[in-house]
């Protein structure tokens, strides 16, 4: 047990900040029916804004300035690269999505010169703790509790707001939801919002623990998030969360887990840690061919 | 389909690509040591308009959603990286692998095509539980098959056949741009018979509608293994000669930002057009890798071309702007094309403001022009292009649809 303990610590860390990242997909998803390609980059340009701010600002302004300029670019994004596409064909959204992203990690790479950044140490999760045998950052115990209070939060949000409501509605059918009077650009933007936002918590989380920026930072990420979304059933936010979790442990276990085999007396030694990326895409295939829908999807029928 | 016989059309394209061969075969040998910017970007921009062209098979003609065909394109790489090293480099190549454990090698041609067999064959094994999966479902689970294959090339204990994560190296490759071009062209003639055929007509009834296609006898099951495995099969060529280009091979670049440029490809030349694919590779190689390449670079212009460069792009740009201007007060006809001219005038807006800082500041320094600052310009016109001709350059027409007669046209338009 005290072999796994420090890879399952981190696993459950960093499938928080996977989730954060996940709901922003999973919302997008649920109400356009869009792959957000673009959602890893703007969780990436967090990060580059975040180190660029936090060199000239003490931390306690950079910080709120980062959430609020990240959402507001989230929101720019909708409006300029998606919003003109709602009555194109599904594939041109996702080709703009992919473009925007393009669009972000070029300009990145720009800023940056293609270096990477050391990210600012944040006072009180930067610094370390020991757990059992483990030796870690307060960040990684912070997130699973901060994820579970943001979603429990969103939740609430959904289910007893307006917007949440009109999210609902727009998400089960957005033609009658329209005829109801629900503004469906506002909900979409709000959407936006709230997913954006969400990814800035998770970039803060996520590069305190690895602390190098790069303009390729937010594909891997972006890519495993949205696999967890897929994974719990895409549409669905407790199903993004677990899938996320379950996501990150089973990445991090497999890094460790010829030490953890060796803790246990079998030595194996052939290099599984190459998969930790990998036992990603393959639970994700296994899922899809059990359950096409993703753990806590719904099943959609199809109309002839 | 094509209900109107249109000789002219087929016959100026005929003559458009021999007269293009015949430039290519004439020129290479002949051409001064400057032109070769230009047969590197011949060379790239026709393994990605295979590559394109393979992938617009799958997503344009047969509906089918992937975005595996970079992992296929690996395949492809390293069957040609292993199977051509000659024996007496292996052990350099191999050296912490003991030599590795192929000890032959094929001639090129035979390992081109094991390349595309080798990834079909690896087709068929994914497809068989992913093709059941719908569209973006289906993305997502060939997107998860390229990485799984990426990291099984890279693992260690394969090392004597892969070469673990080292590069693969010393393979013979095609010298002259020719050569490539020949081998995609015969491909792309394949693809292009493929889609005529009877085969064709499957894979694009099944792209309109599975149900109906099913209702008509198509065994959807067997035709949409057939696509995924032809489209993989020239993914894999592509790769080979991805490989041959690069005069390496490594792993770590077949990564899903690779397969993204290709859909990027597809998309900006129209899905459903074979012509739009090929000329939408060759000019995005060119833009990416030659035309913008100024942008890259620090430029410090003397003063006379200073005042040269600021006339020049001033003129140009406040012409464009005053065009865009006199387009959105004056809209023509009713179109709905307001976005474009409105970002047209930002743009060059944009520019002219740039300018303006450049000529006040007086610097001989040209502002922003530094490594990367082309990739941002490239992703912005990509961006354009994107947002207001989702059709793509050639929609779903070919080239010889370009050349129709305009009465032709009309009758056409009638027959619909």
């Amino acid at each position: 047990m005290s072999a796994v303990l420090p890879y399952l610590l981190s696993g459950i860390s960093v499938g928080g900040q996977y989730a954060l990242i996940a709901i922003g997909y999973t919302m997008v998803y649920g109400i356009l029916r869009l792959i957000n390609f673009a959602h890893g980059d703007v969780f990436m340009v967090a990060g580059v804004m975040m180190v660029y701010l936090s060199a000239s600002l003490p931390l306690y302004i950079s910080m709120p300035l980062v959430l609020i300029l990240t959402v507001l670019i989230g929101f720019a994004i909708e409006r300029v690269a998606y919003k003109p596409l709602r009555s194109a064909p599904r594939m041109s959204v996702m080709i703009s999505a992919i473009g925007v992203s393009y669009l972000l990690q070029n300009l990145c790479a720009y800023i940056t010169g293609g270096l990477a950044q050391q990210y600012p140490t944040v006072p009180g999760i930067s610094n370390t703790v020991t757990i059992g045998n483990a030796t870690t950052k307060v960040v990684t115990i912070v997130t699973p509790f901060l994820v579970i209070a943001l979603v429990v939060a969103l939740v609430l949000l959904i289910n007893h707001t307006k917007i949440g409501m009109a999210m609902r509605a727009v998400a089960k059918d957005y033609d009658t939801a329209q005829l109801m009077g629900i503004k469906y650009n506002a909900v979409i933007s709000a959407t936006f919002v709230i997913g954006s936002f969400l990814a800035a918590v998770g970039s803060v989380l996520y590069f305190t623990n690895y602390t190098a920026v790069t303009y390729t930072s937010g594909a891997m990420p972006g890519l495993k998030a949205f696999v967890a979304a897929v994974f719990g059933g895409i549409g669905s936010i407790p199903g993004a969360v677990i899938g996320a979790f379950i996501i990150g442990i089973s990445e991090n276990i497999m890094k460790g887990l010829e030490a953890i085999l060796g803790a246990m007396g079998l030595s194996v030694n052939v290099g599984l840690a190459t998969f930790s990326d990998a036992v990603t895409f393959a639970l994700l295939i296994i899922i899809l061919v059990v359950k096409p829908t993703g753990l806590f999807g719904e099943k959609a029928t199809e109309k002839v | 389909m094509k209900t109107i016989e249109n000789k002219r059309g087929m016959l100026i394209t005929a003559i458009i690509i021999v007269a293009f061969y015949l430039f290519v075969a004439i020129s290479e040998p002949l051409a001064p040591s400057n032109w070769s910017m230009l047969f590197t970007v011949l060379k790239k921009g026709s393994i990605y308009a295979l590559i394109a062209v393979s992938m617009n098979l799958l997503n344009g003609f047969t509906g089918l959603f992937s975005l595996g065909q970079a992992g296929f394109m690996l395949l492809g790489a390293y069957t040609y990286g292993i199977l051509t090293i000659p024996v007496a480099d292996r052990a350099s190549v191999y050296q912490y692998f003991d030599g590795g454990v192929v000890q032959f090698a094929l001639p090129m041609i035979v390992a081109v095509i094991l390349a595309g067999l080798v990834a079909a064959f690896f087709a068929y094994l994914i497809g068989l539980p992913v093709l059941r999966l719908k569209s973006d479902y289906l993305a997502i689970a060939t997107l998860g098959f390229a990485e799984i294959i990426r990291a099984v090339f890279q693992w260690n204990v394969l090392g004597p056949i892969t070469n673990g994560s080292n590069l693969l190296r010393k393979f013979p490759y095609f010298t002259s741009t020719l050569s490539y071009l020949i081998v995609v062209g015969i491909c792309v003639a394949a693809i292009l018979l493929l889609i005529n055929s009877s085969y064709g007509r499957a894979f694009k009834a099944i792209r309109e509608d599975e149900v109906a296609a099913e209702a008509m006898g198509i065994n959807l099951a067997k035709h949409k293994m057939l696509a995924f495995c032809i489209s993989s099969f020239f993914a894999g060529i592509g790769g080979a000669l991805l490989a041959m280009y690069q005069t390496s091979v490594q792993a770590s670049i077949f990564k899903s930002a690779m397969t993204y440029e290709i859909l990027l490809i597809v998309v900006i030349g129209g899905i459903g057009s074979i012509s739009g694919s090929v000329i939408a590779s060759f000019l995005y190689i060119a833009c990416s890798e030659w035309w913008l390449r100024f942008l890259d670079n620090e430029t410090i212009l003397s003063t006379a071309g200073r005042t040269r460069f600021i006339v020049v792009m001033a003129v140009i740009f406040v012409a464009l702007l005053a065009m865009m201007i006199f387009r959105i007060v004056k809209p023509k006809n009713k179109e709905k094309k307001r976005g474009r001219y409105i970002t047209g005038g930002v743009v060059s807006a944009g520019v002219l403001v740039w300018l303006a800082i450049f000529a006040a500041t007086g610097a001989t320094k040209v502002p922003l022009l530094r490594n990367g600052f082309r990739m941002v310009v490239f992703s912005v016109i990509i961006m354009i292009i994107v947002l207001f001709f989702s059709q793509g350059l050639m929609g779903t027409k070919e080239l010889p649809d370009l050349f129709r007669k305009r009465a032709k046209k009309a009758e056409k338009e009638a027959a619909k």
